[in-house]
C-alpha cells in the first residue's frame, strides 16, 4: 500500500497574527511558519501504518511557493521516503490544490490520501473533500481513529453530536483531527537524513490545471475589538456584577 | 437569482442550525428553496414548509439517505443544482463535510463560513482564527457558500406555508458505509444555541473534577463547554470542544474557567456577549477578552459562585 500525504505550510500556530494596514492581507515576513497542526497529525498516521507494515511508502506532497518546501523536508525527517512540491505562486484556492493533488494522484498512485481536516490560516475546511469528489473516492472526514483493514478502513470521525464510525472501501481521501494521535518530533539526525531524501519539484504550469482564483479578496481588517472588561476582587462581586451591569443571570 | 439550501435534519426534526442558515440564505436572495434529502423525513419538509422565509420546499426521499453520507447527498444536490445561483447550506460539520464535495463537482470554488452577507455574491468571513475579517467576492458563476450559524439569528418556524415538491434520489455511493453515530444525549440546552455556556480547561485537572462546572451548569440551564487541552486529557468529549477546529459559540454569557485562553479557543468564544474569565493565573490571555475576569483558584471560586447564585431568588432560563 502507498500513502500520499498531503501539508501545507502556514503562519505558526502560536503567532499572533496581523492585519496589514492597506487591507491587503496579514503580515507574512518575519513571521515563524510551520506545518499546519493537523498535517502533522496525517504524516504522523500515515507513518504509524507504514510502520506496522500495511503500507509500503509514504510520499508526501506540499503544493506552494518555493519556502512551501519545507514542511515536505519536515514530514520527510519523520519519516516520509520522498517528497513532490508543487510550485506555485500567490494565492491557491482549495479547489485550485484539489485540482493539482487529483493529478498527482494519478501520478502516484496511492491507496490512501491523507491531509489534515483544515488549515489554519484561511480556515476553508475543504481541500480533501474536493479531492475526493474529483476523484470520486470515499472520504472519510475529521478522523479521530483509523483502522486500516485489508481492503477498506474504518473510520471514527468527530462530528458536532460525538462520534461517526463509517467504513470506506480503498482508495479513500481521510482527513486528519488533531486527536487522531500525537506527532513526533524529528531528531536531528533524522532532520540530517532526510536531506538527501528525493524531493521532486513540479511547476504547477505544468499540470495542466486551471488554478487562477475565482475569489477576489477585496480586504482583509481587524476584527472588532472588545471593548476591554474588568477584574473584580470576589466571587460575590462577580455574581452581583452579572446580575445587575450586564443583567445576564 | 435563487438560492438552494441544504437542510440538516434527523428524518424527523430539522437541526435548530439549519433555521440560522435559512436567515442568511434570504439575505442573499429573497426565491429560497430548500432541499430536503432523507429518508421517511416528510414530517422535516412539512416543517421546513411552515418557515415563512421559504418559497419552495424540495423533497428527496429514499432509503439510501437513512444516514447522511455526502457521498449520497451529492449526487442528489448536482441533480438539482442547475436552476440556482447558489447552494448553501450550515458550516457545522454537516456542512463542511458536504459543500466542498458539490462545490467541486460544480467547480465553484467555494466560500466557507461566512458571517454577514454584504451582497449576493460578496461575503464577509473570519480568516486565522477570527483573528482577521476578509471581504470576499465570488467570481463563479454558480456560488457554494457555507454559514457559520451562530452568526445569524434562526428563522421563525411559524407561518409559512410553501409548496413541497418530490424529486427522485440519485444514484447510490457504494464505496462508503455508514456503520453507527455514538451520540451524548443530554437533557442540557445544546451547546451551539445555549443561552449560557460553562466551559473548562486544563485548569480543571481531572474529568471528575468537572462536576464542579456541572453543578452551575445545571443551576444556570447552561450548556457545558471545554478546551481543547481538557478534550485531548480525556477529561470529557469531544462534542463539548469550542474552538477553532471545534464549535463556535455566541452566547450571552460565556464562562471560561481554568482556560488560559489559546487563540484557537478564543475563535470559538470571542464573540460572545458576555465573556467571565475565573483563573489563577493573572497574565492569562482570556482575561484580555473578559469582560468580567477574577483571578482565583477554581476550587475555591466555583463552590462560592454557586453559593452566591443559590442566593439568588430569580435566576433567568
Amino acid at each position: 500500500m502507498k500513502i500520499l500525504v498531503a501539508v501545507k505550510r502556514v503562519i505558526d500556530y502560536n503567532v499572533q497574527v496581523r492585519v496589514k494596514e492597506d487591507g491587503s492581507g496579514v503580515v507574512t515576513e518575519n513571521v515563524k511558519m510551520s506545518t499546519n497542526p493537523p498535517d502533522d497529525n496525517a504524516i504522523e498516521e500515515s507513518v504509524k501504518i507504514k510502520e506496522s507494515g500495511k503500507a509500503k511508502e509514504v510520499v508526501a506532497v506540499t503544493v506552494g511557493e518555493e519556502k512551501a518546501q519545507e514542511t515536505v523536508r519536515k514530514a520527510l525527517a519523520v519519516g516520509a521516503d520522498r517528497g513532490i512540491h508543487v510550485k506555485t505562486e500567490g494565492i491557491v484556492e482549495p479547489l485550485a490544490v484539489s485540482k493539482i493533488l487529483q493529478k498527482i494522484v494519478e501520478k502516484e498512485k496511492p491507496d490512501l490520501v491523507f491531509m489534515g481536516k483544515q488549515a489554519i490560516d484561511d480556515d476553508c475546511n475543504q481541500t480533501g473533500q474536493m479531492l475526493a469528489a474529483l476523484l470520486k473516492w470515499p472520504q472519510a472526514t475529521f478522523a479521530s481513529k483509523i483502522e486500516v483493514k485489508e481492503k477498506s478502513l474504518e473510520v471514527t470521525r468527530e462530528v458536532d453530536e460525538g462520534l461517526e464510525t463509517i467504513e470506506t472501501n480503498i482508495p479513500a481521501i481521510v482527513t486528519c483531527d488533531l486527536r487522531l494521535n500525537e506527532p513526533r518530533y524529528a531528531s536531528l539526525p533524522n532532520i540530517m537524513k532526510a536531506k538527501k531524501k528525493s524531493l521532486e519539484q513540479i511547476n504547477a504550469s505544468d499540470l495542466g490545471v486551471d488554478i487562477k482564483p475565482r475569489i477576489e479578496q477585496i480586504k482583509v481588517e481587524e476584527p472588532p475589538k472588545r471593548k476591554s472588561g474588568i477584574k473584580v476582587k470576589s466571587v460575590e462581586e462577580l455574581v452581583q456584577k452579572l446580575k445587575n451591569e450586564a443583567k445576564v443571570i | 437569482m435563487s438560492v438552494l439550501l441544504i437542510a440538516e435534519h434527523n428524518n424527523k426534526e430539522v437541526r435548530p442550525f439549519t433555521l440560522n442558515a435559512i436567515t442568511a440564505a434570504s439575505q442573499i436572495d429573497q426565491d429560497l428553496h430548500v432541499l430536503v434529502i432523507g429518508n421517511k423525513a416528510e414530517g422535516v419538509s412539512k416543517s421546513i414548509s411552515e418557515v415563512p422565509n421559504v418559497k419552495k420546499v424540495i423533497h428527496i426521499d429514499n432509503e439510501i439517505y437513512e444516514n447522511y453520507l455526502p457521498e449520497n447527498f451529492t449526487p442528489a444536490i448536482i441533480k438539482q443544482a442547475e436552476s440556482y445561483t447558489h447552494i448553501v447550506c450550515s458550516a457545522n460539520t454537516f456542512g463542511k463535510n458536504l459543500m466542498p464535495r458539490v462545490a467541486a463537482l460544480l467547480d465553484t470554488s467555494q466560500i466557507s463560513d461566512i458571517i454577514k452577507v454584504i451582497s449576493p455574491d460578496t461575503f464577509l468571513r473570519p480568516i486565522y482564527a477570527g483573528n482577521a475579517f476578509a471581504t470576499v467576492k465570488s467570481t463563479d458563476n454558480k456560488k457554494c457558500v457555507t454559514i457559520r450559524p451562530t452568526s445569524f439569528d434562526p428563522a421563525p418556524t411559524t407561518g409559512g406555508s410553501a409548496e413541497i415538491i418530490k424529486a427522485d434520489a440519485a444514484e447510490e455511493f457504494l464505496l462508503t458505509k455508514f456503520i453507527k453515530r455514538e451520540e451524548v444525549k443530554s437533557d442540557r440546552p445544546e451547546l451551539g444555541t445555549a443561552r449560557i455556556v460553562i466551559s473548562g480547561g486544563r485548569g480543571m485537572q481531572s474529568g471528575e473534577n468537572f462536576k464542579l462546572i456541572t453543578a452551575i451548569a445545571d443551576k444556570l440551564n447552561a450548556a457545558i463547554g471545554a478546551s481543547r487541552a481538557a478534550v485531548d486529557a480525556g477529561y470529557i468529549t469531544n462534542d463539548h470542544q469550542v474552538g477553532q477546529t471545534g464549535k463556535v459559540v455566541v452566547p450571552d454569557l460565556y464562562i471560561a474557567v481554568g482556560i488560559s485562553g489559546a487563540i484557537q479557543h478564543l475563535a470559538g468564544m470571542k464573540e460572545s456577549k458576555v465573556i467571565v474569565a475565573i483563573n489563577k493565573d493573572g497574565e492569562a490571555p482570556i482575561f484580555s477578552v473578559a469582560d468580567y475576569g477574577l483571578e482565583a483558584d477554581l476550587f475555591e471560586a466555583l463552590p462560592k459562585f454557586l453559593e452566591e447564585l443559590n442566593k439568588l431568588n430569580t435566576i433567568q432560563k
